[in-house]
């Protein structure tokens, strides 16, 4: 905790400004160690790095916003506002505790509750930094939800999902592996290097039964059960989403190494890779489907590269981070056109980016591991055998599960009692009105300043006309 | 005797309407876009792989007032410039009308044009 202040007392020393800082402990202070350096290096790394998850979230609002309809983007906007505002809260709390409160039991945390006594603090990092760096993480898990429910969903219904996801079903799943439960136990244990399977599946599988049990938009399929497009209303705010989601992956990727150390390079490179061959192959597909380079699927894989790779992204090569971001832009492409043909209406294709992509990745990491470490064995295409594979296997579908009957059985439970979906006549309407008072996109209003003098024979005919 | 020539247009021949209309000495038109179909007839443009039809078509609506003498005048500019001979070129016709007023002086008729 004292780490940064040491560092502002050197500087003060040296300009011979000591006497100010009015504190005699440091005066005394031994010159500042190279160990320092590094600790504060990495506290200042990592806090950099969950800046710039935490801008994901603008990222995550233009994506969606962008692709659905002008009449809800009022309400896309406020999901996304509300989502890290009471996910943060709510990790803040007990989900930090659940996550990696270090009384708990291999399936669930405890300690450390709203930071206190026996809060979690990782190697060299201090408990703030600790937080707020897992606290990006969290809230991307919570928002990939938003994108899947657009155009729907009560605002009500999705800010309180918001709070359950942050403080119990993502805090759970993350204690299994980051928090040392039991998928860090396997004899092979688990390895979800940055969250493939922690933050995008979870909030892939918690965005697939939101859609399901939501039901597909007014509109969305023909009488004869045929997908019909409802188009983006502005993919420049998508693309510029998509491109703030890759600056934020330099802190999400490097940034779990939770230090400043050499690994962080080449964790950079690999999230490069990937998100670029995601792209390119994802344009390809849909370019030989239907004709067209569609703008909207292209980003979808630019993002579906960038989670395949987030798992693997510190154990694969190069070449491993292009095939595996090539396969995810790929794997998209197929997966956007299966849920749309088994009525899962998802405007902005999260599950098929975060979800499908996020078990994909974890998978990856069975295959593509170049070399054992201490976290990870070297995956199957490099001879090292089926363990880490298998391993992978398990964390993916136990994770899947877990959220698949908790999320479920939340969406249900809301449904059951708040309602989880708007009146016919709201979505038909767009939600900014009916849900936030006013749109969007609204008209500028020039209040009258003072009421105008009307004339006799005016004042008459608005007499004759109203009687 | 006051006039109305309304034309309908393909927006990107706007530039080229409003320059004729502008070199004709026409001192004041009023443009609005709007949507519509006609022979054109709609297309289809494709959103995540699949095709959706666009059956209102944007145009853009030019209206000149004018004194009754100008707007066959007016007319012929509008055929002229807007022409490019594809379906969709659009329509120009002109209506009598009954008041004319410049709500700025209270002028009427001719003198308001």
């Amino acid at each position: 905790m004292n780490r940064p202040k040491k560092l502002l007392t050197a500087g003060a020393f040296a300009s011979g400004l000591l006497v100010l800082g009015g504190d005699a402990a440091w005066a005394q202070a031994a010159p500042i160690s190279a160990t320092d350096v590094q600790t504060n290096l990495d506290n200042v790394f990592v806090l950099v790095s969950a800046v710039l998850v935490i801008f994901m979230q603008a990222g995550f609002a233009l994506v969606e916003a962008g692709l659905t309809r002008a009449k809800s983007v009022a309400n896309i906007m406020m999901k996304n506002l509300m989502d890290f505002c009471a996910g943060a809260l709510a990790f803040f709390a007990i989900g930090y505790a659940i996550a990696f409160g270090t009384e708990g039991n291999d399936f669930f945390g405890s300690g450390g509750w709203f930071l206190g006594d026996g809060a979690f603090q990782y190697g060299t990092l201090t408990v703030p930094i600790t937080f707020v760096f897992q606290v990006a993480f969290a809230a991307t898990a919570a928002t990939i939800v938003s994108g899947a429910m657009a155009e729907r969903t009560k605002f009500k219904s999705y800010f309180l999902y918001s709070i359950v996801i942050s403080a119990v079903i993502y805090p759970v799943v993350v204690h299994w592996n980051w928090g040392g439960g039991w998928l860090a136990q396997l004899s092979t244990p688990f390895h979800d290097f940055a969250g493939s399977t922690m933050v995008h599946m979870t909030g892939g599988i918690a965005a697939l039964m939101g859609a399901i049990i939501l039901g597909p938009r007014i509109g969305k399929y023909g009488a004869d059960g045929k997908p019909r497009a409802i188009p983006a209303h502005n993919i420049p705010y998508a693309v510029l989403g998509t491109f703030i989601l890759l600056v934020g992956w330099y802190g999400f990727n490097p940034g779990s190494e939770l230090a400043a150390d050499g690994a962080i390079g080449g964790i950079a490179l690999t999230t490069t890779l990937a998100g670029a061959a995601g792209a390119i192959t994802a344009m390809l597909a849909i370019w030989i489907r239907s004709g067209k380079p569609d703008v909207a699927m292209t980003a979808n894989g630019m993002l579906a590269g960038l989670v395949g790779i987030t798992a693997g992204t510190a154990a694969v090569s190069s070449v491993g981070a292009v095939v595996i971001g090539a396969a995810a832009g790929l794997i998209v492409v197929a997966a956007v056109f299966f849920f749309e043909r088994v009525h899962v209406d998802d405007p902005v294709g999260a599950i098929s980016v975060h979800g499908v992509c996020g078990a994909f990745g974890t998978i990856c990491v069975g295959l593509f591991a170049t070399e054992d470490t201490d976290f990870w064995q070297q995956g199957l295409f490099y001879g090292g055998g089926s363990g880490q594979l298998v391993s992978q296997v398990i964390g993916v579908v136990a994770v899947g599960a877990f959220v698949a009957v908790t999320a479920g059985l939340l969406f249900l439970i809301i449904k059951g009692t708040v309602g989880l979906r708007v009146s016919q006549e709201e979505e038909l309407a767009g939600l900014d009105v009916p849900e936030h008072g006013a749109p969007g996109y609204g008209p500028d209003v020039t209040p009258l300043l003072a009421p105008t003098p009307v004339a006799d024979h005016e004042a008459a005919m608005a007499v004759r006309a109203n009687s | 005797m006051i006039k109305l020539v309304t034309a309908v247009i393909k927006p990107q021949m706007l530039e080229s309407v409003k320059d004729g209309l502008k070199s004709a000495g026409v001192k004041g038109i009023t443009v609005t876009e709007v949507k519509g179909f006609g022979r054109q007839g709609g297309h289809t443009e494709t959103y995540r792989g699949a095709e959706y039809t666009v059956d209102l078509i944007p145009k853009v609506k030019v209206e000149i007032v004018c004194s009754a003498g100008d707007a066959q005048l007016i007319m012929d500019i509008v055929r002229k410039t807007a022409h490019t001979g594809k379906t969709g070129d659009g329509k120009v016709w002109i209506v009598d009308v009954e008041h004319l007023m410049r709500v700025r002086t209270g002028e009427m008729g001719e003198e308001a044009t």
